[in-house]
């Protein structure tokens, strides 16, 4: 019997460790049990960790939202007399359990080995095929590995979606070396995270990949690059890199095939831009990370000058998976224009929030309500966010839009690195915008006016409008201002800086004209066009939210109904999810 | 080269040269390692001292205004010092849209400062990430590498509360 943690960074954050320690201390106390206890990483069930996993011969029970009360009666009932506890069970393969919706419409690739292995183990790797692929497209020619990969129609998953074969064949092509390849790791989009989870779960994934990339385009170096605010992720991707030297899949000479191939880890600093690749490699020099015009493009000239390839994590977590098994068994998944599967991170007002990786073309109504489980909050869903900072707002009119690169492009929102936040009735679309733009505008290098500027301007109407001083004009102001900065922009964090706002205009308009118009807002959350309310028949004068006040704003007496002081209030909403009765109410 | 009063997480100067060393002890002469050096010095003094960073340029031959240019860009340099304890609150969409805004006001007011402010006994610095990466268990904030998911303004007010009740006999030592 093997029980399994998840100590990814959600599980850790959920208290995984605390009930490692408690497992451990039990297993210790009994060694009649007979079990061992180890770690893996994100299965992606991000909203019901901590997890834990209990392997027997023929039955395997997954436990979520396990506290240390749980932890001691699964220990108790499973461990040392065999009998499951269901009820705290998400997934089981002897047991129909509620959560199993979860993964059944996924398909998993890039995810199959995460929350399974332990990620600090190659052995483990190995044991389900890691490096398999290395080892056929070792015995290939290197045409042939990027013929192999021109066939699977895999395309970039850092969102733009440039096919990965051809993107290769270029650097291959370039004459001059050294050659470099790089791994864009710098996953900034506020909302997004199966990049983390995947050099969490299974890094040798991605250097399987970056391996193969490198003996196909010729590159003896190589650089994976990486968010500084990705500590776990930065460690066992460096145990990785190590293991993998000393088994001889990566460094010199790999698997006697007479290739050379060396990895090192460089760790950001925090910049957004730098997820641009002419930034990132200006940040890899120790520059400013600045983005250059293209051409010449990176697979000429690319880090210090030499030729360059360079994809992101998601996208090389496929590839050891596309030799292995070949490009016609990838080219079967997804749509006749984006092959293979794509991760999700699902987030904000869903139900089952956490990693998901679905065929390409499943419809946003099946990832959102099927897989996600619909709404958390009982309100309905409004719209989803794609893409970050660079994409938009889909509203749930068009859920049955299927999800590929072109199709999610006509909407006005676009594919990205695969964050889809999920939000509802309670939220303000034109709030979504400024907050966006709020973050395009800090993170702006500076470099091209129409960005710097121009964000700035966009940044400051929108606000005045949440504030309830919005002018006749702010959106055709808007409107202008966006076109110029996406023509007039050098790289894509300008380019794509105003699809939030623009698809917001294009779905939510009415909520723009009500905030300008009326000075209100209709998902009643921007402070300053809303009030909280007592009703004096409902207020039992229970004096919680009195108490509860940070700022005294409420007053009342025994068997007076509470009022609160308008002039005081900071709209904190604290006196909402005090009351006990229902009585507080925003207008 | 060293010169002037160093930070406050450096007991003395002999201890700060030390760590300085420390830091540069296998520099190759690499330029392009400016930032990982960067980076090794910030968490050696907790900030980048303006004297230690002209003595980065002196060994290392890059200008300090190049230095500069680059701990100016990049939201993980420090050129003040920061408390000893990091608060970080998420701000990222996933937080945002579950409320990290008002998280913020309870913070605030609970430690008394500002976003990116440092408290007046330079315990605890304040500030914003864009993104955690814990979407899921949101809205977030970091306490010295600590995540700590599913706030509300309550229950952010309490942990830090505890945290300052646990960290009480420093600040009473200092």
């Amino acid at each position: 019997m093997k029980i399994v943690v998840g100590l990814g960074s959600c599980g850790i954050a959920a208290g995984g460790k605390k009930i490692y320690g408690t497992l451990e201390s039990l297993l210790a106390a009994h060694p009649e049990a007979g079990a061992s206890l180890g770690g893996t990483g994100c299965c992606g069930m991000c909203y019901a960790e901590p997890l834990v996993e209990i392997r027997e011969e023929g039955r395997t029970t997954l436990y979520g939202s396990v506290t240390e009360e749980s932890a001691k009666e699964i220990f108790e009932w499973h461990v040392l007399h065999g009998t499951p506890i269901y009820k705290y069970a998400v997934r089981s393969t002897d047991h129909a359990c509620a959560e199993e919706g979860f993964f059944e419409k996924q398909r998993r690739i890039v995810l199959a080995r995460c929350g399974v292995i332990d990620p600090e183990s190659l052995d483990e790797a190995l044991a389900l095929d890691a490096y398999q692929g290395l080892r056929k497209a070792l015995a290939m020619s290197p045409e042939e590995v990027i013929e192999e990969m021109k066939a699977s129609g895999l395309r970039g998953r850092g969102g733009a979606g440039f096919p990965t074969g051809l993107k290769w064949s270029f650097a291959r092509k370039s004459a001059s070396g050294p050659k470099y390849i790089l791994c864009n790791a710098d996953e900034g989009d506020p909302g997004a995270f199966m990049d983390r989870s995947v050099l969490e779960g299974d890094p040798h994934a991605v250097l399987e990949g970056m391996a193969i990339g490198a003996y196909a385009i010729g590159a003896s170096e190589g650089v994976v690059y990486a968010r500084a605010e990705y500590p776990i992720a930065v460690k066992r991707m460096q145990k990785a890199i190590d293991d993998a030297e000393k088994a001889g899949f990566l460094g010199e000479n790999i698997l006697g095939s007479g290739f050379d191939f060396h990895l090192q880890i460089k760790q950001g600093a925090g910049a957004f831009v730098c997820g641009e690749e002419t930034a990132l490699m200006a940040s890899v020099e120790g520059k400013r990370g600045m983005p250059t015009m293209r051409p010449p493009f990176p697979a000429e000239s690319g880090l210090f000058g030499k030729p360059s390839n360079i994809n992101n994590v998601e996208t090389w977590a496929n590839v050891g998976w596309i030799l292995l098994h070949g490009a016609s068994e990838f080219a079967k998944l997804g749509t006749e224009k984006s092959k293979g599967t794509k991760v999700f991170a699902l987030a904000g007002k869903v139900r089952r929030g956490g990693l998901v990786e679905v065929p390409i073309g499943m419809t946003l109504d099946e990832i959102v309500n099927d897989i996600g489980g619909g709404s958390r909050t009982g309100k309905p869903v409004k719209a989803v966010q794609l893409g970050g900072p660079s994409g938009g707002c889909v509203p749930a009119g068009l859920f049955d839009t299927p999800v590929d690169y072109e199709t999610i492009a006509a909407t006005g929102a676009i594919m990205g690195s695969g964050g889809m936040i999920v939000m509802d009735s309670d939220t303000c679309m034109v709030d979504i915008a400024r907050f966006f733009l709020n973050f395009t505008q800090e993170e702006s290098c500076g470099k091209c006016t129409f960005c710097r500027i121009g964000t700035k301007r966009m940044l400051e109407i929108l606000t005045r409008i949440t504030k309830g001083e919005g002018q006749e004009g702010d959106i055709g102001t808007l409107e202008l201002l966006s076109d110029e900065i996406r023509r007039n922009s050098l790289c894509g964090l300008g380019q794509t800086a105003p699809n939030p706002v623009l698809t917001t205009l294009r779905y939510f308009r009415e909520e723009y004209e009500a905030h300008i118009k009326e000075k209100k807002c209709p998902a009643k959350q921007c402070r300053d066009l809303i009030i909280y309310l007592i009703d004096p028949e409902l207020c039992r004068s229970c004096a919680l939210c009195s108490k509860k006040c940070p700022v005294e704003a409420i007053t009342g007496a025994r068997k007076i109904p509470y009022v609160i002081d308008q002039q005081k209030c900071i709209k904190c909403g604290t006196c909402l999810e005090t009351c006990p009765f229902g009585a507080i109410r925003k207008e | 080269m060293l010169k002037g009063g160093l930070s406050l997480s450096c007991a003395g100067k002999k201890q700060c040269d030390a760590a300085f060393e420390r830091a540069l002890a296998d520099y190759s002469g690499d330029k392009s390692l400016l930032i990982p050096l960067l980076q090794r010095l910030q968490e050696a003094y907790g900030w980048l001292p303006p004297d230690i960073l002209e003595a980065l340029s002196a060994r290392t031959g890059i200008p300090v205004p190049e230095i500069l240019g680059v701990a100016t860009f990049y939201a993980q340099f420090r050129l003040r010092p920061a408390g000893k304890h990091g608060i970080r609150l998420c701000f990222g969409t996933a937080c945002h849209v579950n409320g990290s805004e008002t998280i913020g006001d309870a913070l605030r007011d609970e430690l008394g400062v500002e976003l990116g402010g440092t408290t007046e006994d330079g315990f605890y610095t304040l500030s914003t990430v864009a993104c955690l990466g814990c979407c899921s268990l949101a809205p977030v904030m970091m306490i010295d590498g600590e995540v700590y998911g599913r706030l509300t303004p309550d229950k952010a007010r309490q942990i830090v509360r505890e945290f300052r009740g646990t960290h009480g006999e420093e600040a009473a030592a200092q």
